[in-house]
């Protein structure tokens, strides 16, 4: 059978080039960007040689440009309300589930009965995701100085333990920064692949991972390149900054500040950051001095030592150790099964933390790989296998959804469709009828946790379900799919059995915005930037094309063998076709010409998919005879 | 629709439609798998490619996840037999049974009271799995012989153990974190 000649006389197809992948780690505290170069990961620093980027966005008016990391940094107390900090702690959350010190939240919150923060600032009204993305762009633009190009693609690590909602925000953030977000990957599986790679390692693996604002534990097991991950727990309202508001509430009693003191943003920023630097000094020195300024008659002036900081930070870390023992029972491990602890985040610097998880552990967790970087490092060692650049790697990551993911049946009830702990993918099927006549809507309230009732789970969102065929009731066979993917993301399809009529599906998320708002901010955020949105969709729809047409062209070279010659004929007319429209200027059309191109290869696609999975059991047989 | 998504979870995996297996032999045809057809590998493909690969990638968790379990696996067994499991109408009626379940239950709740609360519960436990390991061997043998009726009856009783376990294993939990 004749290979089919796609290219341009003139044009040929290039050898493979490295694609400049990254990895981002968007911290609580910090973030950092990393890539592999020459064979080695290592983080990208900034024009000052800073590695570390503080994640601190800081709104001066509405024609300025944000500033971000230190620069922002150091107007935390002088100017509170426009230098946000901690902007992971909001992000999939409501106003009223942000933890504070003081009697006011920390920011001028726009509605704070809502379930999308926004925040009122010189710049205008800031949505945490928008916040994020001022983030992410600032590392985007570092990565691509530093590289000399254009970035591929990015992974972006996230707390293992992170729902959906605050999933897909950060997905969000990624799109708004202008980046293709690769991957979400979990901040624990992210540094065992750092770890698990540079030490060669094998067996089981603790991951401990405790930041400025959340907590995650994962126990791995490790074999061959194969990261397994058999179980992950945590909590993301669990941090260094909990540490931190702890030991300012002590100063406050100390200091004889009533806790109903109404105390002014800057006067809580103030505490917040001389607690901070206190935990901090405390690791290297027994006793710390304090001086606290509140204004020009208020001073006070004491110290604190390691028994206090103790003192106060022993219950969180208790709290650590009760979740990491669920973790290890629900990976059925025993405490001395586990090989190797690794510790990652900035947190775990702290002696007591060291003290506590290597009496839980019956061993010394291991630090030797920079627990701020790690994470980064892994990140960027994934993004580098995503993108292409290893295509003989072995590396497979299989990770689990972190919580339970059920619907509300009568009653206020939970019926639990997917357990926590799944391996990802995973997709299950639950059929649903109608109980009036003629009914073609139906509502599916989809919700997170551990719990029986609904009000003491996480609401994820509203899944309203169209154009059902009109019936009579109780005859409509809805069976509806919920599938998660390698993101930990849930995607939710119907279709009526006997019909096979697909409903389609609106989406109302509980803590998240919708895509229009999505896009919406995208169009604002482009007609301030150069362009437009025309072109920005022309772009999209180009790069989409493209990927199409070379994968196709290669698989066309190695499994042309599975198409018979009228198959081939009408794949070769639906390629000439997109070859065509993508060289033009109406994303439209090109857009629909890949849809038809689709349509024509699925049957390929599928039968190449099972050419390798036959592939990969043949593979395994010989190894059997050897 | 991809036509592996047809076949059944032994035809995927390469491995005779039988009760007995390796479980390591199944992680590794697992693992084998997964690097085929991960949504990693295909992260720059097409939206198409990708989605596909997502579905892909859960139809082998599930089946893994089938295969792996003993009592997943005689199940799967029995319906590939023609056996037709409606959970909902039927429950087991055999009253010796049912006491036994229900002597134990007691069991399970009586140990909060107990001094050592601990021990009793793991003794409960090895109690349960032995039992349970004891009706595995009997389900086998049924199908074995084709018994597919009498399997059935076992394999539903055994989801009475299984339940139960799990009951325990979130007891202990209870308990620990109590501490």
């Amino acid at each position: 059978m004749a290979l089919l000649q796609i290219s341009e006389p003139g044009q040929s197809t290039k050898p493979h080039e490295r694609r400049l992948a990254v990895g981002i780690d968007l911290g609580t505290t910090n973030s950092l960007v990393a890539t592999v170069r020459s064979g080695q990961a290592d983080t990208l620093a900034d024009e000052q040689g800073e590695h570390l980027l503080p994640s601190v966005v800081r709104y001066t008016d509405a024609d300025s440009a944000p500033e971000v990391g230190q620069k922002a940094k150091q107007y935390a107390a002088s100017d509170p309300l426009n230098t946000i900090s901690s902007v992971k702690r909001f992000m999939g959350r409501a106003v009223n589930e942000i933890k504070h010190l003081g009697t006011q939240l920390p920011y001028d919150f726009v509605d704070a009965e809502s379930h999308v923060p926004r925040i009122k600032t010189a710049a205008g009204e800031k949505s945490p995701v928008e916040i994020s993305a001022v983030i992410l762009s600032t590392l985007k633009a570092r990565a691509e100085q530093s590289l000399g190009d254009e970035l591929s693609g990015v992974v972006i690590t996230v707390p293992a333990y992170f729902d959906d909602a605050q999933r897909q925000a950060t997905k969000d953030a990624g799109k708004l920064a202008g980046l293709n977000v690769l991957r979400l990957l979990n901040e624990p599986t992210a540094a065992a692949v750092a770890y698990g790679l540079d030490k060669n390692a094998e067996g089981i693996i603790a991951v401990y991972d405790l930041g400025g604002g959340t907590f995650d534990i994962s126990i791995l097991r490790l074999n061959k390149g194969v990261f397994e991950v058999m179980s992950t727990a945590g909590d993301t309202a669990l941090g260094g900054d909990d540490f931190d508001q702890a030991i300012a509430t002590w100063i406050m009693q100390q200091a004889g500040i009533s806790n109903d003191t109404q105390l002014g943003h800057a006067q809580i920023r103030q505490l917040l950051k001389i607690a901070c630097d206190a935990k901090e000094a405390l690791t290297e020195n027994e006793v710390v001095e304090l001086n606290v300024t509140l204004d020009e008659s208020n001073g006070w002036s004491g110290s604190i030592n390691r028994e206090q900081l103790n003192t106060l930070i022993d219950p969180f870390i208790q709290k650590t150790i009760v979740t990491s023992r669920r973790a290890l029972r629900d990976a059925q491990v025993k405490v001395d099964e586990v090989q190797t602890v690794v510790m990652v985040g900035g947190s775990t610097r702290n002696l007591r933390v060291r003290e506590k998880l290597g009496d839980f552990f019956g061993k010394p967790p291991m630090v030797d790989i920079d627990p701020d970087r790690v994470v980064a490092i892994g990140a960027a060692l994934q993004a580098d296998v995503l993108v292409g650049n290893k295509t003989d790697d072995e590396m497979l990551l299989l990770d689990v959804i972190p919580l339970s993911l059920g619907l509300e049946t009568m009653g206020n009830l939970v019926e639990k469709i997917i357990p926590r702990n799944t391996t990802i993918p995973v997709s299950r099927a639950q059929d649903f009828t109608t109980f009036k006549d003629g009914q073609t809507a139906m509502t599916i309230h989809v919700v997170q946790g551990e719990r029986e009732l609904v009000s003491d789970c996480r609401s994820l969102g509203r899944f309203t379900l169209h154009d059902i065929p009109s019936m009579v009731a109780a005859a409509a066979r809805i069976r509806v799919l919920f599938q998660v993917d390698a993101d930990g993301l849930l995607s939710v399809t119907a279709t009526e059995q006997t019909t096979q009529a697909e409903a389609s599906i609106e989406i109302k998320p509980s803590y998240g915005l919708t895509d229009i708002e999505i896009e919406t901010m995208l169009r604002d955020s482009i007609t301030h930037a150069k362009g437009d949105v025309e072109a920005r969709s022309l772009g999209e729809q180009q790069v989409e094309a493209d990927r199409v047409i070379e994968a196709l062209q290669v698989a066309l070279q190695q499994d042309g063998d599975l198409l018979v010659d009228d198959e081939v004929k009408k794949i070769e007319v639906a390629l000439l076709e997109l070859n065509k429209v993508r060289e033009g200027d109406d994303h439209r059309v090109i857009k629909r010409s890949i849809e038809t191109l689709n349509t024509v290869t699925t049957e390929f696609a599928a039968r190449r998919m099972n050419k390798s999975i036959k592939q990969a059991l043949a593979g395994h047989q010989v190894n059997e005879f050897e | 629709m991809p036509v592996s998504l047809s076949q059944n979870y032994f035809e995927i995996f390469g491995l005779p439609q039988d009760f007995h297996l390796k479980t390591q032999d199944l992680t590794e045809r697992y693992h084998e798998l997964q690097k085929a057809v991960h949504p990693d590998r295909f992260a720059t493909a097409s939206d198409r490619d990708r989605r596909m690969a997502v579905q892909q990638a859960a139809n082998i968790n599930e089946a893994f996840a089938v295969l792996k379990s003993p009592l997943k696996r005689a199940r799967y067994l029995l319906i590939l037999a023609g056996v037709d499991f409606d959970d909902e109408k039927e429950t087991t009626q055999d009253p010796e049974f049912l006491m036994e379940q229900m002597e134990l239950r007691e069991s399970v709740a009586a140990v909060r009271e107990l001094d050592d609360p601990f021990t009793g519960l793991a003794d409960l436990m090895q109690t349960i799995t032995q039992k349970k390991d004891a009706m595995l061997d009997v389900i086998t043998g049924q199908i074995e012989s084709k018994c597919y009726a009498d399997a059935k009856i076992e394999v539903q009783k055994l989801q009475f153990f299984e339940k139960l376990l799990l009951e325990c294993e979130n007891l202990e939990q209870d308990l620990a974190d109590a501490l």
